[in-house]
C-alpha cells in the first residue's frame, strides 16, 4: 500500500543533466537480492555521488548543503529511463525524496513512481529550467510548494505553475490506494473474461497442454 | 473478440461514442485484453503471459505469500533464471545472493505450481529469448515481465511490456494490469539492407535520430519493406531495443514470417487450434487507413554499420563517424550532456571512432544472442584471431541457443578464434551476476545499454551488432566490419 501525498513544502535540488538512467539512481549490485529495501537510500546516484576511493564527490549537489536535505528533485529530460527496476524509486525514498518535477520521465519509472507515494510532475521545459534557475540563485534556500490537490508548483519567488495528472493516479496519491485489493473487487470480471475468452483464444488458456 | 464489440466504440472525452474504425496493430490487440474501462484512457487489461526471473520473481511471489493471496493463474505464469547466475561452465562463481535468488525461485515457484525453466535444462535462458524460442510468446498476446527489454516479444506480434516491482505482485494476484492507452507511432523502415547492416544497426540509427526519448508514452509499430523482409530474429532485436528510444513497447505485425516461426514450438497450439489461431492472427494488422500520432520514415539503403560513442543509446554514429566535439555544439545543456559523456568514456573529441582501442568485446544479451547472431558473428570470427589483449566472451542467449549452436560448430569457430564460450544467461549486459568489465576499461558489446556503469563500475561500453562486435575483437580496436566480412 502506498503512502499518500497531498502537499508539499520542502528543500529542492536541481539534477539536470539528460537521461538519467536507472542505472545511475540505483547501481545493479547494490539492489540485487530480496532483502535490500531500507538499504538502498546511501546508493543512490552512487556512481555521481561517491568519488572512486568511497568519499563524497563535493561536486555532486546532493552532497552539499542545503540540498542534502533535499525532499524534491527537480530534473533533466528523460529522467528515469532505462531499466524498470522498481529500487530506484525505492532508493530515491528512502534517501528522503517525495516529489520529482522534470520535463519527462522513463515511462516505467513514472509508473512506479506513483506505486509508492511519489509524486512525479510533468512540466514544461522553460518552466524546469526556470525552476532550477531560481532555486541556484538561491542557493538551495529557496523552497518549492508542490500542491496536488491544487495541481500547483509554486517556486520559491512565488510564480504557480499548474500541472496535469491523470485523475485516476492522483485520487490515488492523496489516498494512498492499495491497487491490488481494487482491483481484486473485480474478480468476478477477471474470472467472466477470463471465461469467454478461454472459448475465444483457446491457445492462450490451454498453451501447450498436450506437450506437457 | 472478446471485449472489441463494444471497446472500439468507446466515448471520447466528451462522452460521445465513437467508432474507431481505422484501427492500428496495438488497438486490436488492446481491445481484446481490456476487461474494465477504469477512466477515459486507463483499462483494467487481462495478461496472458507472464515472465519471471530471478531478479524479481521470488520477490513478488513472496510479496503474496506475506498478503495471505494465491497466485491467481500460475498456469500463465513461467520462469527462468537468467539475471543472477554465472554462465561460466557449472555455473561456478556464482554470487552468494544469486544462488540464493535462485533458491528462492526454485522453492516459490514450486510451492504456487509455476513452471520453472531451471538451469541446465532446454528451456533456460535469458527470459526473452525463452518466450519467442518456446512458443510462449505469441501474435496477439499480452505478455508483461518484470524487465524493460519485454518489449522484444513484440517482434512476434505481441502487446509486451516491462513492469514494476509493484505491478509485478498485482499481476500475480490479479493476472490483470492497469494500464494508460499510449500514443501510438509508426516507424516505416523501407529499402534493402545494405551490406554490413542489421537489424541492429537499423535501430541504433533510429535511436541516434529520434532520440532516448523520442518515443517516451508511445507505443511503436514497426514496418516498412525492410521488415516485411527481415525474419524474425531481427524483429526481435528491433523491438528489444524500443525502450531505449523511450517507447515501453514496440511492435510488429505478425505475417506469414511469424506464424512459419511459432509452428511447432512446444508451448504453440496444435491442430486445429493452430489453423483457428492463425486464422484470427491474420486480422493483426494496422488498417490502411488508421491514424498515428506520429509517423517516422527511414530509409534503409542510407544506413551504416552503428557504434555508440557515449553513455546513451542516443550517442550514436556510423562506424565512419567522428567522435562529437562540444565546441561545435551551441544548445549549453546539450555541449554539457556530451562533454560528461566524452569525460567518462575517455574519448577525444573529433577522432575518428574507428581505430579506437577495446579491451573487452561481449557477444550475448536479450539483443543479440539468439542463432542467427551466432552466425553472423562466426562468419566473422571464422578463421581469425581475437587481438592479443582483449577479452572476448559469446554467451549464448538460451540452454537451446546454446545447443543448436554446438551441433552446427560455432563453439569451436569461437574458441579457435580466442573468445571464451559460456552457459546462457544475461552476464556482462548488466553485470548483475558480478561478471563485470573492470573499470576504465572499454568494451564493444552486443547488448542495449552504454549506461554509466552498466557493465560495471567505470566501464567503458559501446555497443554494436554481433558482426561489428567480432570486427572489434579481432581487430584490438572499432572498426567497419565491410572491411572483413566474406
Amino acid at each position: 500500500m502506498a503512502q499518500a501525498f497531498t502537499k508539499l513544502t520542502a528543500t529542492a535540488a536541481p539534477i539536470m543533466r539528460t537521461n538519467v538512467d536507472t542505472d545511475v539512481i540505483i547501481s545493479i549490485n547494490r539492489m540485487i537480492g530480496n532483502s535490500v529495501r531500507g538499504s538502498l537510500g546511501k546508493w543512490a546516484f552512487g556512481s555521481l555521488r561517491y568519488l572512486p576511493d568511497g568519499s563524497d564527490n563535493p561536486a555532486f549537489i546532493l552532497n552539499r548543503e542545503p540540498y542534502r536535505a533535499a525532499e524534491i528533485l527537480v530534473t533533466g529530460p528523460n529522467f528515469g529511463c532505462g531499466s524498470s527496476r522498481e529500487a530506484a524509486v525505492w532508493a530515491l525514498q528512502e534517501m528522503g525524496i517525495r516529489a520529482i518535477i522534470g520535463s519527462g520521465f522513463g515511462d516505467i519509472f513514472f509508473a512506479n513512481c506513483f506505486q509508492n507515494g511519489i509524486l512525479p510532475v510533468v512540466l514544461d521545459k522553460a518552466v524546469i529550467d526556470g525552476l532550477a534557475a531560481e532555486i541556484e540563485a538561491s542557493q538551495g534556500a529557496g523552497r518549492l510548494d508542490v500542491d496536488l490537490q491544487e495541481q500547483t508548483v509554486t517556486s520559491p519567488s512565488g510564480v504557480r505553475h499548474s500541472f496535469e495528472i491523470d485523475p485516476r493516479r492522483r485520487a490515488g496519491l492523496l489516498e494512498g490506494l492499495d491497487e491490488i485489493s481494487l482491483t481484486l473487487r473485480r474478480d468476478q470480471e477477471i474470472r467472466a473474461f477470463q471465461a469467454s475468452d478461454r472459448t475465444a483464444r483457446p491457445w492462450i488458456h490451454f498453451a501447450g497442454s498436450s506437450a506437457r | 473478440m472478446i471485449g472489441s464489440n463494444t471497446a472500439h466504440q468507446m466515448p471520447d472525452k466528451g462522452g460521445r461514442i465513437v467508432d474507431r474504425r481505422g484501427r492500428t496493430l496495438l488497438a486490436k490487440i488492446w481491445d481484446q485484453h481490456v476487461i474494465a474501462n477504469l477512466s477515459d484512457d486507463t483499462d483494467l487489461l487481462h495478461v496472458d503471459r507472464h515472465l519471471l526471473h530471478d531478479l524479481g520473481g521470488s520477490r513478488g511471489l513472496i510479496d503474496l505469500k506475506n498478503r495471505n493471496l494465491p497466485v491467481h493463474n500460475p498456469e500463465l505464469t513461467f520462469a527462468t533464471p537468467d539475471h543472477a547466475i554465472s554462465t561460466a561452465s557449472g555455473r561456478a562463481g556464482t554470487i552468494k545472493t544469486g544462488w540464493e535468488l535462485l533458491a528462492a525461485l526454485r522453492t516459490e515457484t514450486s510451492a504456487s505450481g509455476i513452471q520453472l525453466f531451471d538451469i541446465d535444462q532446454p528451456g533456460q535462458g535469458i527470459v526473452h529469448v525463452i518466450g519467442p524460442e518456446l512458443g510462449l510468446s505469441l501474435p496477439g498476446c499480452l505478455i508483461v515481465c518484470g524487465d524493460s527489454h519485454t518489449c522484444t516479444h513484440g517482434g512476434l506480434g505481441a502487446l509486451a511490456f516491462g513492469i514494476g516491482s509493484s505491478e509485478l505482485t498485482h499481476v500475480l494476484a490479479t493476472q490483470t494490469i492497469i494500464q494508460r492507452r499510449p500514443k501510438t507511432m509508426r516507424v516505416t523502415f523501407d529499402g534493402r539492407l545494405p551490406f554490413g547492416v542489421t537489424a541492429k544497426d537499423l535501430i541504433l540509427a533510429l535511436i541516434g535520430h529520434v532520440g532516448a526519448a523520442g518515443g517516451t508514452g508511445y507505443a511503436v509499430e514497426y514496418a516498412g519493406s525492410a521488415i516485411r523482409d527481415m525474419p524474425i530474429e531481427g524483429r526481435l532485436t528491433i523491438c528489444n531495443l524500443s525502450v531505449e528510444l523511450g517507447a515501453k513497447m514496440g511492435l510488429i505485425a505478425p505475417d506469414d514470417t511469424t506464424f512459419a516461426y511459432v509452428q511447432g514450438r512446444p508451448y504453440a497450439p496444435q491442430g486445429a487450434m493452430w489453423d483457428r489461431a492463425v486464422a484470427a492472427w491474420r486480422s493483426l494488422r494496422s488498417d490502411s487507413d488508421a491514424m498515428f500520432d506520429r509517423e517516422v520514415s527511414i530509409d534503409v539503403g542510407a544506413i551504416i554499420p552503428q557504434i555508440t560513442w557515449g553513455t546513451s543509446p542516443e550517442h550514436v554514429l556510423g562506424v565512419d563517424g567522428r567522435i562529437p566535439d562540444p565546441a561545435d555544439i551551441a544548445d549549453p545543456a546539450r555541449r554539457g550532456a556530451i562533454e560528461i559523456a566524452l569525460d567518462y568514456m575517455g574519448l577525444k573529441p573529433g577522432a575518428p571512432i574507428a581505430g579506437t582501442k577495446v579491451d573487452w568485446v561481449f557477444i550475448g544479451s536479450c539483443t543479440n544472442s539468439r542463432l542467427s547472431d551466432l552466425r553472423a558473428a562466426a562468419e566473422v570470427a571464422r578463421g581469425r584471431k581475437v587481438a592479443p589483449g582483449v577479452r572476448a566472451w559469446v554467451v549464448p542467449g538460451s540452454e537451446t541457443v546454446k545447443r543448436d549452436a554446438v551441433a552446427e560448430g560455432l563453439d569451436k569457430i569461437f574458441i579457435d578464434a580466442g573468445f571464451e564460450w559460456r552457459e546462457p544467461g544475461c552476464s556482462m549486459c548488466l553485470a548483475a551476476n558480478g561478471e563485470t568489465v573492470p573499470p576504465g576499461q572499454r568494451s564493444v558489446s552486443t547488448s542495449n545499454r552504454n549506461f554509466i556503469g552498466r557493465q560495471g563500475p567505470r566501464a567503458r561500453t559501446h555497443l554494436a551488432s554481433p558482426a561489428m562486435a567480432v570486427a572489434a575483437a579481432v581487430s584490438g580496436a572499432i572498426a567497419d566490419v565491410r572491411t572483413m566480412e566474406r
